[in-house]
């Protein structure tokens, strides 16, 4: 796997992190390229979601460093910059806006958080309602651009979230959990949707719990397992590892 | 705030629904015209109409309706922060409260031109002069500009440390109405030089205008519906704006607007500090048309009677808090001089029925039976 070795997008090393006393992750050194897409896997309390938090600046790390194209310390900044520099996020609850309709919480998103006086004048370019109207058709909501998000059914709303992503074309998408309570036909739909999001200016990182899911998307599974890296590899040599059979998969 | 869908909010389309929605609709873009009328009406109820006919009005009638308009655009201000950003405050009297101390020094410098006596409270301080700060506030369009600037930085200071804190919810509402007690307790204090607990009164003039004449009195109650309907379309617009939208997104989850690159105190702290100087042009109409300011302006109780008026009529809705603040104090006229002993426990019964069966106040739950869903609010 991965042999054309594309540049690193996010590089972590010797990554801690300490919620008063317990450690949630030690010394942790991962790389995210450009052009993959990475699942991390491992039992509840490996530090996944706090490894998404510290990209996105909601938790500080202990210690180590955490960089963005090896230039950009996402340490010291907080989750506004972070988010404005092109990292996108998809919570573990699908954690869309239920009061606005559809195609208003695509054209937040899109905005980033730039231009209030244009927010008050309600102005959007030509090219960006272009791109909004692709993305509802690349998340298959073009009919319901004019729904309240709070009428959306689950599936719909994560893919609403993960539409919100794609609007702003970030070039890190972090995606916690994106299957979880979804239909299998709406896990297979996700699929092909993450699947879209590959591209070689972009990584995409994937937190799940559902093997199958994560061996059709996954390019590289990293297994975390108490806030250390245990495994890294692709799905086949990760299933066939015995210290993440024994943690993880055998139980 | 994020739920599974509830089959009950999920889309439909009845005749009923979308009738209620037109009606919605247009009493929203009516509210305009009715209050120019009423502004309108103000002189020609007491000029023309014969004080036989039940048309007619009397000074005490446009001056209560005066008062009422000022209460309805604070409770707008109101509104904006609480309905849209989600900043609950229990102290938007402090607002009222500078911008009607500051017109009452205005009203002094004018009554003390006129009459060259020092006003009583000064007196007892053994003041000799006028003071020179307060000259300053010898023009009414310099004092309406300092007003502004006074509680935009008021605000802005107070919000900046706030937000950018991230406090929120019930902490941040605590605190403001600690702010409004504290602030209350000093104005009581005589020292401090505005009062003490008698305030300010004995104004005479107004831009030249005696403050006693009918017209200004009538001037002032025109002015006050004019104010609250050019308010009001200033408000929705910004609220139907992109700009309100990101407003509302902050309040229903605020982490997750920074998670999209907003700086969501920005937006917040803009918000807040356009509510304030609303809040403190409603102050400064209102204390010419009593006639009085004292400490009771910045007391707890105005303060939370504001949230009340808001939460009756629907908060969110701009239209609510206009039409929240119009009825309560309107009954609050009328019965505090028929049945003094019961108000308190009117407006406690019906404010806990609202808060009980109307979560989202008479028009926020007459909007959510003809929209498609109540969206997600809790």
């Amino acid at each position: 796997m991965n042999q054309p070795v594309s540049p690193t997008a996010i590089y972590i090393s010797g990554l801690s992190v300490r919620f008063s006393g317990f450690a949630a992750i030690t010394n942790l050194s991962m790389e995210f390229r450009y052009g993959e897409i990475r699942a991390i896997i491992g039992p509840n309390g490996a530090g996944k979601t706090t490894l998404m938090d510290v990209i996105t600046g909601k938790t500080r790390p202990a210690a180590g460093e955490v960089f963005l194209n090896k230039v950009t310390n996402l340490a010291a900044l907080d989750e506004t910059s972070i988010a404005r520099l092109g990292i996108g996020r998809k919570f573990q609850k699908p954690s869309v806006f239920e009061a606005l309709r559809v195609r208003e919480n695509l054209e937040l998103a899109i905005r980033n958080g730039r231009g209030y006086a244009d927010m008050v004048r309600s102005r959007l370019g030509a090219q960006q309602h272009r791109r909004i109207d692709e993305v509802l058709e690349t998340i298959g909501l073009e009919n319901e651009g004019h729904r309240i998000a709070g009428t959306l059914s689950h599936g719909q709303k994560q893919w609403l979230e993960i539409g919100m992503l794609l609007v702003a074309d970030p070039q890190v998408i972090l995606l916690d959990e994106p299957v979880a309570g979804m239909t299998d036909h709406e896990t297979a739909r996700t699929a092909e949707l993450i699947a879209r999001l590959k591209s070689p200016e972009r990584a995409v990182v994937v937190i799940e719990h559902d093997m199958d899911f994560v061996g059709e998307i996954a390019d590289l599974v990293s297994v975390l397992h108490e806030g250390r890296l245990l495994g890294e590899g692709s799905m086949d040599s990760v299933r066939n590892d015995p210290r993440v059979i024994q943690v993880y998969l055998g139980r | 705030m994020n739920t599974f869908p509830d089959p009950r909010t999920s889309r439909r389309f009845t005749v009923s629904s979308s009738a209620t929605r037109w009606l919605g609709q247009t009493v929203e873009i009516g509210m305009v015209p009715v209050l120019v009328l009423v502004a309108l009406y103000l002189p020609f109820a007491y000029f023309v109409i014969p004080e036989s006919n039940a048309l007619h009005l009397s000074l005490f009638g446009i001056n209560l309706i005066g008062q009422i308009m000022c209460f309805a655009l604070l409770a707008l201000a109101l509104d904006l922060v609480w309905g849209y950003a989600g900043i609950l405050s229990l102290g938007h009297g402090i607002f009222f409260g500078i911008g009607g101390y500051l017109m009452a020094i205005y009203l002094l410098n004018g009554a003390y031109a006129e009459t060259h006596v020092l006003p009583d409270f000064l007196q007892y301080m053994g003041a000799s002069d006028f003071p020179a700060a307060w000259k300053i506030f010898s023009r009414l369009d310099v004092t309406i500009l300092l007003t502004m600037v006074v509680t935009t930085l008021v605000a802005g200071v107070f919000g900046f440390v706030t937000f950018r804190s991230r406090i929120n919810g019930v902490y941040l509402s605590i605190i403001t109405q600690a702010l409004t007690y504290a602030l209350m307790l000093l104005l009581f204090i005589n020292d401090v030089g505005f009062g003490g607990n008698n305030g300010m009164t004995g104004f005479t003039s107004l831009a030249g205008y005696k403050l006693a004449g009918v017209t200004t009195q009538i001037g002032l109650a025109v002015c006050s519906c004019l104010l609250l309907v050019a308010a009001y379309v200033g408000a929705r617009y910004l609220a139907r704006s992109s700009f309100g939208r990101a407003l509302i997104a902050v309040r229903d989850d605020e982490a997750r607007m920074r998670f999209l690159g907003y700086r969501t105190h920005t937006l917040k702290l803009f918000a807040w500090c356009l509510s304030a100087v609303l809040a403190a042009l409603a102050g400064m109409l209102y204390v010419p048309q009593v006639g009085i300011v004292n400490p009771t302006i910045v007391s707890p109780e105005l303060s939370v009677e504001i949230a009340v008026w808001v939460a009756i009529g629907g908060r969110g809705t701009l239209i609510g808090a206009i039409v929240g603040a119009i009825v309560v104090n309107g009954l609050k006229f009328w019965l505090t001089a028929q049945l003094p002993a019961v108000w308190p426990f009117i407006l406690a019964g019906v404010t806990l029925v609202i808060v009980v069966y109307f979560s989202n106040g008479v028009w926020g739950s007459f909007k959510a039976a003809g929209s498609e869903s109540k969206g997600g609010r809790q």
